[in-house]
Parts: structure tokens; C-alpha cells; sequence
């Protein structure tokens, strides 16, 4: 095992890599390039077997990424944003096959307008896709993840695409000090691909993916294909135990940083829930009893593993990095639907939209929240949700709009 | 934990030279975290990189608010983005640019409370082929010095390492020009503060209610065409074209070819470069049949000869 500085994409990389991925369906796509750019120079130089094909479109991309796995091989392929929004139909199809590979998706925000940094509205816009989504907070996180990820993907009570999830930027292009396993101790974890049942072979003719006319056929595998992800969360334990005791590392679906007595607590998933430690750190210092709870799971949702976590916290402030136009964060509803309902001393929730499109949260914003957090915990009032947004960055947006010529 | 915020042009290498000092800390035993925000991502364009070292695991990420030691790669940015330079900045901070500017000047000028060090740079390398790297080199060389926990082993190490794709001799002429920063810097008594890590709030976060507005205002679009006008980007010049009156034929391609239609054709035929808005992209010079627009660096005349003539 060695330790060295790695940028996300770099780790995501190395962790296709050493998974022995024998085909990869590429396009390029800020901030996710230089992930296929580093398993190309590998295939070139021929430290890395396999076969790397450049297509024309994500659209394509997904759909060889799926036949691929259907022919019995191990797939990896990565896209971002945009990319993955052009793919889409093919990420719900390749569920559906119910078939193995792992995508690794870069987050960048969505158009429009465009930008190349960060939020989470790209990753979610496939969450009900049956796809399983591994979310990572480190570049530690991400090499490790990718490795899991095929274990879990190929297991047979499962058998669907698993995405692995950084964040632009803020881990695609940030160098952190990452432990490469070596090969072996991966091969250990990670068997060799086995052709499943389902290979395509020219002399035996198979299809997937028909075509059923009626709603109870189709009702059938649409909940058999809800029903493999649900399982994701036993199959993901246990690849995460294994994982810990081959590599000392330990990902359980739910992260809890200093929650044993805490009050109140961030809820927040990527790399920005490291900045949200930080000010658990800095708040715990002048004596705030809080913490931070972060699902790297975030399909299946770990529903048992959260409610667990929050057993005697009393406050929440879900900051979701995404937005449902029409609704508010995406995460607070979901962590609603697994907290109230079957539980009487559920916490208050305060809802928080922040870092779209890579907008700094700093730690005034994150002190700021804890007071409201704390407050609404104490009073069981709850504040109407907010976007992290100051003055000073209205004043600056309206000095744009009218450089931009508004119509007023 | 000790946080060194780059601000450079893209092209001059400072991302590089932001990983060379990640990775001598990294050798030092620190851990570390190194990112660079490209803003514009165009060459010429202003940039900065962020290294963080500290002794324990890193949580913080992304911008740099409170930074100990700022390195400037390029004193035209003290003019063009001066806010953006010293955001964050106390007494306590060092300001490290690559200049020959007097201090007083930009201390008086911008009202600068950091200390201002200006980067050790060894004259009259003339290899082409690593000229590009040297200033990126020297900053990170003289910031690792700067630190006073980085030996010079380890900075030869990390500069090897970033710099591998480059030769031997461009490779041993980096190593000099990092070697006489480093020891320069190290000649004066000054050690670089590691700034804290209290839980000091420093202001409120002066939140807003956004209110609804309608969509001529809310809408992500530009309503008239030559805004873009407003925008200076003359200052992400780092070669500066000139047109040769005597040479030129008045043929127009330039002005034609002129991404940012910034070469307006004079009445008496012959173009004219408008220097608020030229980028410096030299494709004007490239077009021209007469080879008539030659360029020159521009500003800083040593500096800048380090750079390659042919881009």
C-alpha cells in the first residue's frame, strides 16, 4: 500500500484500474476528463489491460456501457452534469437489464444557466433511476468506493449499475493524501469478473430488456428492480465489512462525526459535509453540543441507519447542495419520509439550500445555522427554509443585470 | 494549520507551483489538500491555487479566506484584482510577489497590511524549454523556505516529481533557480505565522431574503448585444501584439480574425488594436500575410523574456 497526493478524478481512476476493468466507453466532460484521460495513458503504455472506446455521445456511452456488461465484461465509464442528463434514458434502461458496471459521475451543476462547478441536482436527477448512488466526501473516499462499488454491483442479489458520486472541483481537482491498496490485496476483496447468466454469446441469442404490454408484467420487474436496490443496503454492510477488515477502513452507509452526545446536527452528503466537521470542531470548542450525520448511501436510502443516528438529536439543519424547483431541498424530504411517520420524538428539521453551483459555505454561515438550529430545537419553532445567499451577492447580481441591460 | 493562497494568470504555471510546495509538505510529513480554481480557465486569465499543511487531518476546503502567506505570480495583478489579492489579509500575513516594484508604492497604493516580500528570482537563464517553469518554481521554492518547515531535500524531491515531464537540464535549471529562492529567503529572520483555528466567528453572514422577480429581471440572459464591453480583459494580456504600420498592406484579416473584435479597421485603412479588450491571444500575428503585428511581453521586460517567444 502506498500513500500519495491524488486529485478525485486521479483516485477514481486508479480505482477502475485496480478493479481490472476490461472495457471503458468514454466521452469527455468537465470536470470528469482527466478520469478517462488517466485510464487511456494507462491502456496506452499497457499498464492497464483493456479497452477503452471513445463515443459520440453519452447516450451511446451508457447503452455500450450496459451491452458491454450483458457480453460478461467488467465495465467502468464516468461522465458529469450534462452528460449524464444526455444519458439518462440509458441509465434507467441499463437498471432495468438489471445488469453490473460502475459509473463514476462528477458533479457539476445543471444548465441553465451553465457552469462548470459543483452542486448535486445532476446525481439526483438519477436517484429514481435504479441505479445504486455511492456518495463520497474524500478523495480516500472515492478510490475505496469505486472498489466497493463492483462488489456490490456484481453481487447476484443486486445486478444493477452502481454510480459512484465527487464532487467537481472541490475533489475532482483537489489533491489529498490517499492509501492506494495494492493489486493483490484488491483482487482479495474484489473476484475476479465471473460471466454471469447473463452472457451474450452470438451462438445463444438472448434479449433483455423486452417489451411487456399490460401493467402487472411490468409492475412485476419494476419492484423486482426496487426490490435488488432495497437489498443494496445488506449487500453494501457487508462489502463495507469486508473492506474494513482487509483495508482498516470503515464506510459505514451512514457517516456519524461526534453525534454520541450531541444536541443538534448538520445533515449533509459530498465534500462540502468536511467543511460542515470543521465547524463541528470550531462549535464544539465553545461548548455546542453538535454534530454531523452524512449518508454516503443515498440509493437504497439507508432508512435504518438514519433513524438510528438520530436517536437523541433533538435539531436538524439539512443543508441540501440541490434544489426541486417547486418543492426546496431534495435530501430534507427524503430524510422526512424516513423520520416522521413511525416515530413520536422526531427532531425539528430546518431546511437550508447552499452551495449551488459551487457557492462557498463558510463557517460564519455554518455557526450562523447551528444558533438557528439550536433555537428551533429549544422552541420547536421552525424557520422557513433559506437560501445561503448574502446582501453583498445581490448587490453584486444587480450590478450584472445591469451591465446584462434588464428589462426593468 | 498553515493556508498559502496562489494568485497567478493561467499559463504561468502557478497551479504547478501550488502542487511542488503540496507536495514538499507531503515529504515533510504533513497532510495536505492542493487545488486550483481557474476561474475563466483561459491563459492570461487571473487564477488561484490553495495549498492547506497542517499536522492533522484537513476538513476545510476549497477558497482560501484567511490565508498566512499570499504568492503572486505576476505584480500586474496588484492593479488589475487588488480586493481579490489581499482578501482575508492581516499584519500577521505575508505577501510574497514576483516584482521589482517598490514596497511603499503598493503598500501606499492599496492600503496593504500584509508584509511584502518580493521573490528571489535568478537572472539571465536562457534553456527555452524550462523557461516557463521558473517563476512558478521559484514562488514555490521560496514559499516552502518562507514556511521553515520544509528542508531543501524534500522541495528538490517535489520539484522533480511535478516536473518530470520536462528534461534533465531544464529539470537542473528549475532546481537552481528553486535552490537560490529557497536559501535567499532563508538568509532573513522571519518565520511564517500558522494561522488558527479558533471558533471566532468573524462577522455575521449577512444573509438576504431573495425575493420573487419576473422574468425580464430573473431570467439568465443578456438583452442587448456588446455588453462584453464592459468587461477590461486587456489586463489578461501577457503578450502584447503591435501593428507595424510600414509593413502592414491593409488587407483586414487580422481585424477579421480578431476573436474579441478588438481590432477596428481606422479610416485611413489601416487597423487598430483595442488594448482595453485584447487578450493577447496573437492570433491576429498569426494571421497576417505580411507578418506585420510582432509582440512583445508585457510589462516587467526580464520577467517576461523568460516566456517563449513563439507561442
Amino acid at each position: 500500500m502506498t500513500r500519495k497526493l491524488l486529485t478525485g478524478n486521479a483516485a477514481a481512476a486508479i480505482g477502475a484500474r485496480l478493479a481490472e476493468a476490461d472495457y471503458i466507453p468514454a466521452f469527455p466532460i468537465t470536470p470528469q476528463t482527466e478520469i478517462i484521460e488517466n485510464l487511456a495513458e494507462w491502456i496506452n503504455t499497457g499498464e492497464m489491460k483493456g479497452l477503452l472506446t471513445m463515443f459520440e455521445s453519452e447516450h451511446s456511452m451508457i447503452t455500450a456501457a450496459g451491452s458491454a456488461a450483458c457480453a460478461g465484461v467488467r465495465v467502468f465509464t464516468a461522465t458529469s452534469s450534462q452528460g449524464l442528463m444526455y444519458g439518462m434514458e440509458m441509465v434507467y434502461s441499463a437498471a432495468g437489464w438489471r445488469v453490473p458496471f460502475v459509473m463514476v459521475n462528477v458533479s457539476r451543476g445543471l444548465a441553465a444557466p451553465t457552469t462548470l462547478e459543483c452542486d448535486h441536482n445532476d446525481i439526483l436527477a438519477a436517484r429514481d433511476s435504479g441505479c445504486m448512488q455511492i456518495h463520497c466526501a474524500s478523495c480516500q473516499e472515492v478510490i475505496d468506493s469505486v472498489i466497493m462499488a463492483y462488489r456490490i454491483s456484481e453481487d447476484r442479489d443486486i445486478r444493477v449499475p452502481v454510480i459512484v458520486n465527487l464532487d467537481g472541483f472541490y475533489l475532482s481537482f483537489t489533491r489529498e493524501p490517499v492509501e492506494i491498496p495494492s493489486q493483490e490485496d484488491v483482487r482479495k476483496f474484489l473476484p475476479a469478473f465471473k460471466k454471469l447468466d447473463t452472457g451474450f454469446f452470438a451462438s445463444d441469442p438472448q434479449s433483455r430488456g423486452v417489451i411487456v404490454l399490460g401493467g402487472s408484467q411490468y409492475s412485476y420487474f419494476r419492484y423486482q428492480t426496487h426490490l435488488a436496490v432495497m437489498n443494496g443496503v445488506k449487500i453494501y454492510h457487508k462489502a463495507a465489512d469486508e473492506f474494513a477488515h482487509l483495508f482498516g477502513r470503515n464506510y459505514s452507509p451512514v457517516e456519524e462525526y461526534k453525534t454520541d452526545d450531541a444536541v443538534i446536527c448538520f445533515f449533509m452528503t459530498g465534500s462540502f459535509s468536511t467543511k460542515a466537521k470543521d465547524a463541528v470542531d470550531r462549535l464544539r470548542s465553545s461548548g455546542m453540543k453538535i454534530g454531523l450525520i452524512r449518508p454516503r448511501l443515498i440509493r437504497p436510502f439507508p432508512g435504518d441507519s438514519l433513524r438510528s443516528a438520530f436517536s437523541g438529536i433533538k435539531g436538524a439543519a439539512v443543508i441540501d447542495q440541490n434544489i426541486s424547483m417547486g418543492k426546496g431541498g431534495i435530501l430534507y424530504t427524503e430524510l422526512a419520509s424516513v423520520l416522521y411517520g413511525s416515530r413520536k420524538d422526531a427532531p425539528v428539521l430546518l431546511s437550508y439550500i447552499g452551495g449551488l453551483g459551487g457557492r462557498d459555505i463558510t463557517f460564519n454561515e455554518f455557526a450562523a445555522i447551528a444558533d438557528e438550529t439550536m433555537q428551533a430545537a429549544k422552541s420547536g419553532e421552525v424557520p422557513d427554509p433559506r437560501l445561503l445567499y448574502s446582501e453583498d451577492e445581490l448587490m453584486q447580481m444587480k450590478k450584472l443585470q445591469e451591465i446584462a441591460g434588464v428589462v426593468k | 494549520m498553515y493556508r498559502i493562497r496562489f494568485h497567478g494568470r493561467g499559463g504561468q504555471g502557478m497551479k504547478t507551483s501550488s502542487r511542488i510546495l503540496g507536495t514538499a509538505f507531503f515529504y515533510e510529513g504533513f497532510e495536505v489538500q492542493d487545488a486550483p480554481k481557474y476561474g475563466a480557465e483561459r491563459r492570461g486569465a487571473p487564477m488561484s491555487a490553495y495549498v492547506r499543511a497542517d499536522k492533522k487531518s484537513i476538513f476545510e476546503r476549497g477558497i482560501i479566506h484567511n490565508p498566512d502567506l499570499v504568492v503572486v505570480s505576476d505584480e500586474s495583478l496588484l492593479t488589475a484584482i487588488p480586493e481579490t489579492l489581499i482578501e482575508g489579509t492581516t499584519s500577521q500575513t505575508v505577501l510574497l510577489v514576483n516584482s521589482t516594484g517598490s514596497v511603499s508604492e503598493w503598500k501606499e497604493k492599496f492600503g496593504i497590511k500584509p508584509e511584502i516580500i518580493y521573490l528571489p528570482l535568478q537572472r539571465g537563464t536562457g534553456n527555452t524549454e524550462s523557461a516557463v517553469h521558473i517563476v512558478s518554481t521559484a514562488c514555490a521554492a521560496a514559499a516552502a523556505g518562507l514556511t521553515g518547515v520544509i528542508s531543501w531535500g524534500n522541495v528538490e524531491k517535489a520539484l522533480r516529481e511535478e516536473h518530470s515531464p520536462l528534461n534533465e537540464s531544464a529539470i537542473r535549471e528549475n532546481i537552481e533557480t528553486a535552490l537560490y529562492a529557497y536559501e535567499e529567503i532563508k538568509s532573513s529572520p522571519r518565520t511564517l505565522r500558522q494561522g488558527d483555528d479558533s471558533s471566532s466567528r468573524i462577522n455575521n453572514p449577512k444573509w438576504t431574503e431573495l425575493q420573487f422577480h419576473h422574468s425580464g429581471l430573473s431570467a439568465p440572459a443578456i438583452h442587448h448585444a456588446g455588453t462584453s464591453i464592459k468587461n477590461i480583459t486587456g489586463s489578461w494580456r501577457v503578450f502584447r501584439p503591435e501593428i507595424k504600420e510600414d509593413i502592414c498592406s491593409r488587407c483586414s484579416l487580422c481585424s477579421g480574425y480578431c476573436p474579441d473584435n478588438a481590432i477596428k479597421i481606422k479610416e485611413d485603412g489601416y487597423p487598430e488594436i483595442d488594448y482595453a479588450h485584447c487578450k493577447g491571444c496573437l492570433v491576429c500575428s498569426t494571421v497576417c500575410p505580411k507578418h506585420a503585428i510582432e509582440f512583445h511581453p508585457e510589462n516587467s521586460p526580464h520577467k517576461r523574456s523568460h516566456y517563449r517567444g513563439d507561442v
